[in-house]
């Protein structure tokens, strides 16, 4: 914590020791976000699902039962659906196939999105340009229409196809991201340098670059999966892709196409659509979480009360910080900092620190100006 | 070249390459649309080969033909807005069935999208402004609400208030056996109906534009004119709106470019929920019939209209930003 500010310096002077991470910076990472730590807590109960759900699934999910449209009870946790099959089997054995669609999707792109977004932000000059419009027109293209004409060409496709299709139309956000932060490395001192030792090229991509851009490309990771995850579902809904196979969007399928809607039966249509929503909600948590990671100012975590009102207090006043001469870093890391110095407030890690590179001490609090700190208690 | 002179560019670029992909998905996916057809009209009888060749002809499929002379016939009949027949709604022409469909669309997924936009936004920034309040801790339910499939909240949003409530319909964008005319009860009737999937795209597209707002705005709030303007004692109200949220805003509106593809498809499936009358409704019926000049025209007509949405939004920024008007 007493740190604080020293992680404030301008990237171009940290970045360029990757010495053993400071004390400080290891604690630092220990105290994950309780963002990242729910998401991904939620994350790991949906994975766990999908792997052993088919074995602990009580029926044969296809299997016809003898009560149709039957609510909750002890013998169908979840209910039954119109020709009696076992909802909770069916939330079970579908797990699977969503999870692997979304992990796979979400696999191929992030390798697309790095390739396309580092080659076009390390190479430059009509590679860039031509690389950044293909992201550009991948991004503004209504992707669900797109995929929809796709599928429906490619009758009764199975899982793995499926997410090869969706990864095709969702790499181009990452690959924007990464291109711009690719920008900015670039022209890092130690890129420099690299390069004037005479590294090759994709060395200096693969391990002075991309070490880098490690949260980045985690957070467009879980982005696609969420955005593969929806988009099956969707497909499912749709009758497109395969929905003889068990998944939460072909349940949902049936479920509308049985009339589960008319004749009330929430039991049947409300938790698949659950599952996906809160598998989501695991995955944009730790995105935000890893978000905060690379900008600490949207941190909201940790502001006690306490701490609040000592931070609205000192909200109006001028902080009594002096800034560095020689930091004219980007606004976002070298400005004047207002209430999130406020005690309570994590350590703000600056995004080098992520990938392992300790934070150099760059400059220190005038006398008084650990006042953001202790100042107001 | 100026900023909207490089959007244009850029658009025209995406318009040629939607169509160019349109083109190429029949001719290089694995399944034939004639073949699939002919297995379909099989079952009512053997087709003859000239009435295998007439359909080829009705896709643009002839296969004896180069790709590069499809390619520009395609063109051609683009042109003369000629996009085929649609064999759901046969005898009519692709192009009617899409004009009748898009004006409910557009009211709808429009109007709800601005809607979204203006609330989220608003959120987005007294959620900056008073951090650590109740709407600050909002942030994780909202983040429940971007995850949810649009269509499922639709789902639930028919049982509750449609089925089990009785207080909006079930289906369709107008009362039984009402025809579109411009009165007191058509209008009604339409809102009526209209609003339960309008509200279903607010609630679920509205976070989304608060979470980047909200974090836009933390951002600024750091920035040295916040801070200056604080310290000249201006009223909270003027440094909020006129200092920080007009310059947080920027992203925003810049991000509403990429973010309205996301919403769009999240619309098609909200109107198949609500069997609402509009583009994506007509895109349901046509993948459930294998209707594929209907679907591919649809593909079309929904990246254009995102298109020239984004160029709004581009005029909106160039109005905004001074930046972008200056020569670069």
């Amino acid at each position: 914590m007493t740190t604080t500010v020293n992680d404030l310096s301008p990237r171009s002077e940290l970045v360029g020791e990757l010495e053993e991470p400071s004390p400080v910076a290891r604690s630092a990472r220990r105290r994950l976000s309780p963002k990242i730590v729910v998401g991904l807590a939620i994350l790991g109960f949906f994975v766990l699902m999908a792997i052993v759900g088919p074995y602990v699934a009580p029926y044969n999910p296809s299997a016809l039962g003898a009560h149709p449209l039957a609510g909750p009870s002890s013998a169908h946790p979840l209910g039954t659906t119109q020709t009696g099959q076992d909802v909770l089997s069916q939330l079970l054995v579908g797990a699977r196939s969503s999870m692997v669609v979304g992990f796979v999707a979400g696999a191929i792109a992030t390798a697309l999105s790095i390739i396309v977004g580092i080659s076009a932000g390390y190479l430059g000059g009509f590679a860039e340009e031509g690389l950044s419009m293909l992201s550009n027109i991948f991004l503004v293209i209504p992707a669900l229409p797109l995929l929809i004409v796709l599928t429906a060409f490619l009758p009764r496709a199975n899982a793995i196809v499926i997410a090869v299709v969706i990864a095709a139309t969702g790499w181009a956000w990452g690959a924007r991201v990464l291109r711009a932060q690719t920008l900015a490395l670039r022209r890092q001192d130690y890129v420099e340098a690299a390069r004037s030792v005479g590294e090759r090229a994709w060395r200096i991509i693969l391990f002075e670059i991309l070490p880098n851009e490690a949260a980045i490309v985690a957070s467009s990771f879980l982005f696609t999966v969420l955005f593969a995850i929806l988009t099956d579902a969707s497909l499912a809904f749709l009758g497109l892709g395969n929905i003889t196979a068990w998944s939460w969007g072909s349940m949902l399928y049936w479920a509308e196409n049985n009339e589960a809607l008319t004749v009330g039966a929430f039991w049947w249509f409300v938790p698949p659509g659950l599952c996906i929503a809160l598998l989501g909600t695991g995955l944009a948590l730790a995105n935000f979480g890893i978000d905060e990671f690379i900008n600490p100012r949207l941190r909201a975590a940790g502001l006690s009360r306490r701490g609040l009102q000592i931070a609205s207090r000192s909200h109006g006043l001028t902080p009594v910080m002096r800034r560095p001469t020689g930091s004219g870093g980007p606004s976002g890391t070298g400005s004047i900092r207002l209430a999130e110095d406020a005690p309570g407030v994590a350590a703000p890690l600056s995004f080098d620190e992520v990938s392992g590179a300790s934070p150099k001490s760059q400059w220190a609090p005038a006398g008084g100006s650990r006042a953001p700190e202790g100042g107001g208690r | 070249m100026s900023y909207l002179g490089r959007r244009v560019g850029f658009y025209l670029v995406t318009i040629w390459a939607a169509i160019t992909i349109n083109f190429l998905i029949p001719r290089l996916m694995p399944g034939n649309p004639v073949q699939l057809l002919i297995a379909r009209l099989q079952g009512q009888g053997t087709l003859s080969t000239r009435a295998i060749h007439a359909l080829s002809v009705a896709f643009g499929l002839e296969t004896h033909q180069s790709l590069v002379a499809q390619y520009w016939h395609y063109w051609v009949q683009l042109f003369h807005g000629n996009l085929g027949l649609s064999v759901t709604y046969y005898p009519s022409t692709v192009v009617n069935v899409i004009a009748t469909a898009l004006p409910w669309t557009l009211a709808l997924v429009g109007i709800s999208t601005v809607i979204a936009f203006v609330i989220g936004t608003g959120i987005g920034i007294l959620a900056a402004w008073r951090r650590g309040s109740w709407l600050e801790a909002a942030l994780p339910i909202s983040t429940f609400f971007t995850a949810i499939p649009y269509f499922w909240l639709g789902l639930v949003a028919v049982a509750v208030f449609g089925v089990v409530l009785g207080w909006f319909p079930l289906s369709g964008g107008l009362g039984q056996g009402m025809a579109v005319a411009f009165n007191g009860t058509f209008i009604s009737s339409a809102l009526y109906h209209a609003a339960l999937p309008a509200v279903t795209i607010v609630v679920t597209s509205m976070a989304g534009w608060m979470i980047g707002m909200r974090n836009m705005m933390v951002t600024t709030l750091g920035e040295d004119y916040v801070l200056v303007a604080q310290a000249k004692g201006l009223s909270e109200r003027r440094v909020m709106m006129t200092y920080a949220a007009r310059n947080a805003i920027l992203p925003s509106i810049a991000s509403f470019a990429l973010s309205l593809s996301f919403v769009v498809s999240g619309a098609i499936l909200v109107e198949i929920v609500f069997s609402y009358p509009g583009i994506g409704y007509v895109l349901f019926q046509a993948v459930q019939n294998e209707d594929y000049p209907l679907m591919e025209a649809i593909f079309l007509i929904i990246t254009l209209a995102v298109l020239v949405a984004n160029f709004v939004a581009d005029l909106a920024y160039v109005f905004l930003d001074p930046r972008t008007r200056q020569e670069a």
